[in-house]
Order: structure tokens, then sequence, then C-alpha cells
């Protein structure tokens, strides 16, 4: 099968480690080409979230804004990682703002698109909940350990 | 490991020389204390007159003679006393005591250097003597996690390893605001982003215990073996010297077979409860 661009990009991409190609090119078929000038913001919280972005390049901020504090970076996203996992779940909405902290490229993939190949292929399905679920456990581990604010003196 | 040699339990009087202050509750102290060799992962037991007695990180350059350097956080009543001592004031020292991190030992290898919070501290030692030696080793990677950017240590120190070309050196905080733009997120991420070849790398980990077991997970799930992962560990010490069973830890002693021990030993001991 001949690769396209756009689905070379999606099976290089580490999230995509191991993907056939057969599905390289299903979520091909959802993706296009993005990019985000330092500064620019992938997503806002509150707007719809109908979209999820494979970091190609670049660095990716995830923020809240809070009263009196401004705006609070819980996560920086690098090269390799994935932006944006609200369209996942019903509202589809952002719950954070995502900002490029330098040029970025990333992968789009319609949110929307890609529920309904899933719905289409249960096996398709089950790859992309499979990889999705281990970085969403590894980040919810990860905001466990934030959470604790383990370098605070002891109370 | 490099065992060391047992040394007085009589503290000898010291001098502090200069004192400056990291963030809001560390302080950096030089202590005059004559000849002194110590080993990187090293500590002493300073003593604040008529107050306490704690045990605290050699935190300054083995290689290096002059006043001993210690990085002091405020907690309780001894570790608030040592970090208001202003330079001139007597302070009581004993040490160096424990075991140390297995710098020489890993000549050849790639090596992970992380640490959390204070948990620099233990490390910057045996950070100065990787890079004093750095021909030694393969790749070098320190990796530090702390706070927010308000609470990172040695700051100035960290640009000049960062600028160097043979190391990498990735700092990360738990939080930041807008005008934090390195990294946002727990140290084990950075694991992930290191250059390194696990049959052939070490991995010298300090910082509070959850955080180290977490490093250590990650550390695992990268294919490093648990025996080349060192960790440093802390318990609330008296003799300092394997005599009051003050720093018992499961069958061992953290004075005298700690505090750097090999993560494959302490493992099991480590999610025991009220140990
Ligand atoms: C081998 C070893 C090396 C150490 N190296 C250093 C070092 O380089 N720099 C340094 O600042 N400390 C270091 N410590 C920890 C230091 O010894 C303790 O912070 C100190 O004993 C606290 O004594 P204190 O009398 O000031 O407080 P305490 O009166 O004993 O405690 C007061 C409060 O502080 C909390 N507390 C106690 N210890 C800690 C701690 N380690 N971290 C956070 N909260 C704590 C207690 O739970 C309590 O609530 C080391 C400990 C060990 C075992
Ligand atoms: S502190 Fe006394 S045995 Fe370790």
């Amino acid at each position: 099968m001949e690769i396209r661009g756009l689905d070379r990009l999606i099976c290089e991409h580490p999230f995509f480690a191991g993907m056939s190609l057969d599905y390289c090119d299903l979520i091909g078929g959802c993706a296009r080409n993005v990019r985000f000038d330092t500064g620019r913001y992938l997503f806002r919280e509150g707007e719809p979230a109908n979209e999820f972005f494979l970091i190609r390049h670049g660095r990716v901020a995830l923020e809240l804004t809070a009263p009196e504090r401004g705006s609070i970076r819980f996560l920086t996203l690098n090269a390799g990682e994935i932006a944006g996992v609200s369209w996942l779940v019903p509202p589809y909405r952002w719950l954070y703002d995502a900002q490029a902290l330098e040029l970025t490229r990333a992968v789009s993939i319609d949110g929307a698109c890609l529920r309904q190949k899933a719905e289409e292929n249960h096996d398709f399905g089950y790859e992309m909940m499979k990889r999705f679920m281990t970085m969403l456990v590894q980040r919810l581990h990860a905001a466990q350990l934030q959470i604790l604010d383990v370098y605070g003196a002891r109370a | 490991m490099a065992r060391v040699p047992e040394a007085a339990s009589v503290p000898i009087v010291a001098r502090v020389r200069a004192r400056r202050r990291e963030t809001h509750d560390t302080w950096t102290l030089s202590i005059e204390a004559g000849e002194f060799a110590f080993e990187p992962g090293q500590f002493n037991m300073l003593y604040a007159f008529g107050i306490g007695e704690i045990p605290v990180s050699l935190s300054g350059d083995p290689g290096a003679p002059g006043p001993l350097i210690h990085t002091v956080r405020a907690v309780g009543s001894a570790s608030q006393a040592i970090t208001r001592l202003r330079p001139g004031d007597p302070i009581g020292l004993r040490g160096p005591f424990g075991t140390a991190w297995p710098v020489d030992e890993s000549t050849g290898s790639d090596v992970l250097v992380i640490g959390g919070g204070l948990g620099l501290a233990p490390l910057r030692p045996a950070i100065y003597r990787l890079l004093a030696e750095r021909d030694r080793y393969g790749q070098i990677a320190v990796l530090y996690g702390t706070r927010s950017p308000a609470d990172i240590l040695y700051r100035r120190e960290i640009e000049r390893w960062r600028r160097r070309l043979d190391t990498a050196v990735e700092v990360t905080v738990d939080h930041a605001d807008a005008g934090w733009h390195g990294h946002v997120g727990v140290v084990t991420r950075l694991i992930d982003r290191a250059a390194f070849d696990p049959d052939h790398a070490v991995a010298l980990v300090c910082g509070p215990e959850i955080m180290m077991r977490f490093a250590a997970n990650t550390l695992q799930a990268a294919a490093i073996a648990p025996e080349r992962i060192y960790v440093a560990m802390e318990r609330n010490m008296k003799c300092a010297i394997g005599q009051c069973g003050h720093c018992q830890f499961g069958p061992t002693l953290v004075c005298r077979d700690g505090a750097v021990m090999r993560y494959d030993r302490v493992r099991p001991l480590l999610t025991v409860r009220e140990l």
C-alpha cells in the first residue's frame, strides 16, 4: 500500500508506534497538518473539543486561569506527545487552554470523524482506546504525584 | 558501593563562614572545619548548640579544598536554628557518615542523576565529580524536578551546567505561572526524554520517598535493572554510628548501610508501612 504524506507522519509519531498501515490510513482520513506560532492557542477552555493533536515539533503548555493567580501551567507537552483528550468523552469541551510555547507543528485529528470510524470498526476502536488508555493512566499517575505536593516540608 | 570510615561520636566545634539563601525556606552554609575528606552522598551530623543535632548531606565539591557546604531546609527546631546561624557562629559537626553514590563504579556507563526538591543537594557532589571526570562516562543526564520555579535550588549553577554541550540538564516544576518557559510536569517525565542505553546506565535518585518510588518505576519501565538504580534513604538519626537503632529500616540501619542504597535491596521495604 502506498503511504501518503500524512499517513506517514501519523505512523511515525511515537503515539502510534507499531500501528498497522491500514489503521494509519484510517486515521489519515480524519487528519490535517497544522502549525501554531509562539503564543497561539491550540484550544481554549470551554470551546468545543472537536480534535486532538499529535505534536511533531515544538512545545505546548496546558494551563488554567484562576482569579488573582493568572494562568497556572500544570503540564508542558513536547514533540512525540498528544495534546487534547476532551474529544473522547461528552460533553466534548476543553477543560483548559493549550498554548504553543514555541513554533509548534502538529497533526490535528478530527475527533468526531475518528469516533465514527471506531464505531464502524471496533478492532480499530479498541486499538485506539488501548493507546489512549495507556497515555491517560500515565498522566493520571503523574497528576497524582503532582497533587501530593511531595516537595513541601512535611506538615 | 564504597564503604567509608566510621567517624567520631563527639562533635568538633566548627565555624560558619558564610550563609546564602537558596529559596524561601532553604539556606546554604559554608562551614570552616579544617582538613576534611568525603565521598559524594555522605552526610554530617550538624549540632545547633543547646537545641539539637541533625543529619545533613554534604552538598559541596568533594574535589575542592575549602569550607564544607551544607544546604539546609528549615523545617523544625534544629534545622531552623542551623539556618539562622551567622558568619563566625560556632556549630558542632561530626562525620562524614554513610555510604557514597557509586560514581567511580559507574565508569563507562551512562549516568542518570535524578533529583527532586532538596534531593538535589546530596546529588550535587556526585554531579561535580561526574563533570570533573566527564570523559570516563557515556551519556550524563541531570534531571531535576521541584515544586515551582521559586523552589529551584542552585539556579545559577544549573544554568552553567546547562550550557555544557556534553551533558543533558533538564529542569521541570510541578506548576508555574506564564513567566516560566521551561518544562512543567513531574520529574519522571524527563526520564522518558533522556538519552541512555538501559543495559549500561546507572541511575542516582534522591528526593522525597514517594518521588523516588515513582522514579524507580519509570526507570524500570525504561528497562534499567533495579540493581543499577541507587536511592538515598532518609530516616531520623541520633548516633549516626550504628549503635542506637534509631534509624532502623527493616534489617538495615540507614546511618551505617545508607543513606545511599541499591534499589533492589530497599524495594521490598519501601512499601511496608510503619518500618
Ligand atoms: C542521611 C540524611 C541526609 C539529610 N540531608 C539533608 C540535607 O542535606 N538538608 C536538609 O535540609 N535536610 C536533610 N536531611 C533531613 C534533616 O535531617 C531533617 O530535616 C531534620 O532532621 C529535621 O530536624 P528538625 O529538628 O529541624 O525538625 P523536627 O523537629 O525533627 O521536625 C519538625 C517538622 O518537620 C518535619 N520534617 C522532619 N524532617 C523533614 C524532612 N526531611 N523534610 C521535610 N519535613 C521534615 C517533621 O515531620 C515535623 O513536622 C537529611 C536526613 C538524613 C537522614
Ligand atoms: S542513628 Fe543510631 S543506629 Fe543509626
